[in-house]
């Protein structure tokens, strides 16, 4: 009887550490994202949604419109807008790899004392509230702001037309150039962390060894440091491509018409349009897109680690 | 093991010679002025406690360490100014390094690919490499799907596919149990001398040095206190710092009261020691006398004549199962460590503690040490 109650608050104890979070994921994700999808299949009456199902004359009867996906595939308005979220969040994701691994791997590299100072520089613009630091990038790059001034002084601005990243030289809110530089800065250090965390523990001699088999150094760093820090890179980039993806307040604030963003369209159909059904329809889709690919991405990782045994 | 030493031809330079080299670290020396010719073939060990420069010798031989002065010539070839990739040497890295991201095949293969050797003909000498070390079955495997064992003989075979001039161990065994490295010790020996590589190996374990290696330099303080083959160093040692270090040893101190060019006779404070043979030195001057334990034979009676024996009582015993360590209290307080082999199940008359006993040895078994 001991044992057994033992067991059991032992049982209960495990069940508490895994399902409180378990819990929060249910009440927080799971169920809320089930209710976007309820309303994303309901119809509208006036203010209220109708019920799935109801009961009249003796039958019951479920109501699911599935318009709004119908819609969604034929318009295709949300099919240039979804493209354009996955381009930009790409575009930014890649950009920050490129900005980040750099840094990351000099301040892994970097004497152990000076680290701690380094790792503070990359948290320090968190201390600053998200929506001013985006703000203050329209002040930027706006006519006459400093950054405005730096890249027309410096003729980039004609490089950036050329690209088709701005629409004419000096003009430089509002465009493409804008939208990614500002989620670039805004989402670096998310790509920074997880690069450091990897490449700070990786073992050294690896490299040594490579260098005694004949690799020169950049050999060594693409085939022993890079696909060590693959974790890393993979942790970073989905941490910098996700919130990407569905951003809202950049776009807003520093994207012009020309860039299409789904968490715009989905703010005009919930806001200015009022069609909840629609902008859920969007969100489900939106959210389906982000993870199926991760989730067979996942599974394929997964597999590969099992396989030579 | 100890296989013949190699002799350089009479007359050409050494395979691989170190002349002068220091290692200087912000005014400490971590190697001080080490020369040594290392024939073709030879396999040297560096041994040495922690701290004493061995490992830094080897980084400076591998290329990870640059000389503050000195050469490294290895077959007519001067080594400064050749990056670690350029060099026609490999190593086999304390606890292997071996790539995680890697199967055992492509561990083998990283630098033969580095050379852009073709296809097949790297596929030929991987084979032949997990031939070697018998891992063929385990080709396909990560390193952490190894055990120990397994995963040192990856290393190995990691280290030997680019057909070195020179093959680097640093502590090659060093990461493994007791067991298992005595077993190791014999076959890795076997492949070094069937591959007919050069081989020094960096250890701080005496037995490792004495199992494996054709000669053996005793390290301290960054300076070569002795080299030679590991009868040499454990029988005549030079110093009293390698007579302690290599194996166990009684020292005692004490001076030189006849000294004949046949015979010296050594006073001690405990007993005197006739020594068959002569020294360089004067009468009354302070030397050592080294005596291993396993020279010395225990009995309870007084032997005649007046040297090579002192009586002591049995303060302490160890049963190593092959022999007993007795530690005998002498007059003095010094304690002499005596060891017996066990050539018998069980003896008639066993000392035990708190027992008299006579030690005695021969005129052969001590070692004057005058450093």
């Amino acid at each position: 009887m001991k044992l057994a109650a033992a067991l059991g608050s032992r049982w209960r104890g495990r069940v508490a550490v895994i399902g409180v979070p378990y819990v929060w994921l249910l009440l927080f994700f799971l169920l809320p994202f089930l209710i976007v999808m309820k309303i994303s299949v309901s119809e509208m009456e006036t203010v209220n949604f109708k019920d799935l199902i109801s009961f009249k004359d003796g039958v019951l009867q479920l109501s699911l419109r599935w318009n709004n996906y119908l819609f969604i595939t034929q318009d295709d308005l949300y099919f240039k807008t979804y493209v354009s979220s996955l381009k930009y969040a790409g575009v930014t994701t890649l950009l920050c790899l490129f900005i980040g691994y750099p840094f990351a791997y000099f301040m892994a590299r970097a004497r152990a004392t000076v680290q701690p100072a380094l790792m503070m520089l990359v948290m320090l613009p968190f201390w600053t509230s998200f929506l001013l630091r985006v703000y203050a990038w329209k002040g930027l790059l706006s006519e006459h702001g400093w950054a405005f001034d730096l890249i027309t002084g410096l003729g980039l601005d004609r490089l950036l037309s050329a690209l088709g990243l701005i629409p004419a030289p000096g003009q430089l809110m509002n465009t493409p150039f804008s939208l990614v530089l500002g989620m670039s800065y805004t989402y670096l250090p998310f790509m920074v962390l997880p690069l450091y965390a990897t490449l700070a523990k990786m073992d050294l001699r690896l490299l040594e060894a490579a260098a005694d088999l004949g690799a020169t150094a950049w050999v060594a760093f693409w085939k022993i440091t890079v696909p060590l820090s693959k974790a890393g890179i993979v942790a970073g980039s989905m941490l910098v491509f996700i919130p990407c993806v569905g951003e809202f307040v950049i776009p807003e604030l520093l994207g012009g018409p020309q860039t299409l963003m789904i968490g715009r369209v989905m703010w005009d159909e919930f806001f200015s349009n009022n069609d909840w059904p629609m902008a859920s329809a969007v969100a489900v889709v939106m959210v389906l897109l982000i993870i199926v690919p991760l989730a067979l991405f996942n599974k394929y990782q997964a597999e590969a680690q099992e396989a030579p045994r | 093991m100890n296989a013949p030493l190699p002799q350089p031809a009479a007359g050409s330079p050494a395979f691989l010679q170190i002349r002068q080299v220091v290692k200087d670290f912000g005014g400490y020396k971590a190697v001080n002025d080490v020369s040594i010719d290392i024939a073709r073939g030879e396999i040297f060990a560096l041994l040495g406690s922690s701290g004493c420069g061995k490992t830094t010798l080897l980084r400076m031989l591998a290329g990870f360490e640059t000389p503050t002065s000195g050469q490294i010539i290895l077959n007519g070839q001067d080594l400064a100014g050749l990056a670690p990739y350029e060099r026609p040497l490999n190593m086999m890295f304390q606890s292997y390094a071996l790539f995680p991201h890697l199967t055992v095949w492509d561990n083998i293969a990283f630098g033969l690919r580095r050379d852009g050797l073709p296809k097949d003909q790297i596929a030929t000498q991987v084979e032949a490499m997990l031939k070697l070390v018998q891992l063929g079955k385990f080709a396909r495997r990560k390193p952490h799907q190894l055990s120990g064992g397994q995963q040192q003989r990856v290393a190995l075979a990691r280290s030997l596919a680019k057909k070195p001039q020179l093959l680097l161990l640093d502590e090659p065994l060093g990461a493994l149990d007791k067991k298992l490295r005595e077993e190791t010790q014999i076959e890795l020996v076997n492949i070094i001398e069937n591959v007919g590589v050069t081989c020094v190996m960096v250890t701080h374990d005496q037995e490792e040095a004495m199992t494996m290696a054709s000669r053996i330099a005793v390290m301290s303080e960054g300076r070569f206190l002795q080299v030679g083959a590991p009868s040499e160093i454990y029988e005549t040692p030079a110093t009293r710092f390698v007579a302690d270090f290599i194996g166990n040893v009684n020292l005692m101190e004490g001076h030189l009261t006849v000294d004949e060019p046949d015979h010296v006779v050594i006073t001690c404070a405990d007993c005197s020691h006739y020594v068959g043979h002569g020294i360089t030195g004067t009468e009354g001057m302070e030397v050592t006398v080294a005596l291993r334990p396993e020279k010395i034979r225990l009995g309870s009676d007084q032997r005649e004549g007046e040297h090579n024996q002192v009586r002591g009582t049995v303060k302490d015993m160890s049963y190593f199962g092959s022999h007993t360590v007795y530690h005998l209290a002498l007059a003095s307080g010094a304690v002499l460590k005596v060891s017996e082999s066990n050539t018998e199940r069980h003896s008639d008359k066993p000392l035990t503690w708190g027992d008299t006993a006579w030690a005695h040895w021969s005129p052969t078994a001590q070692v004057v040490l005058t450093a």
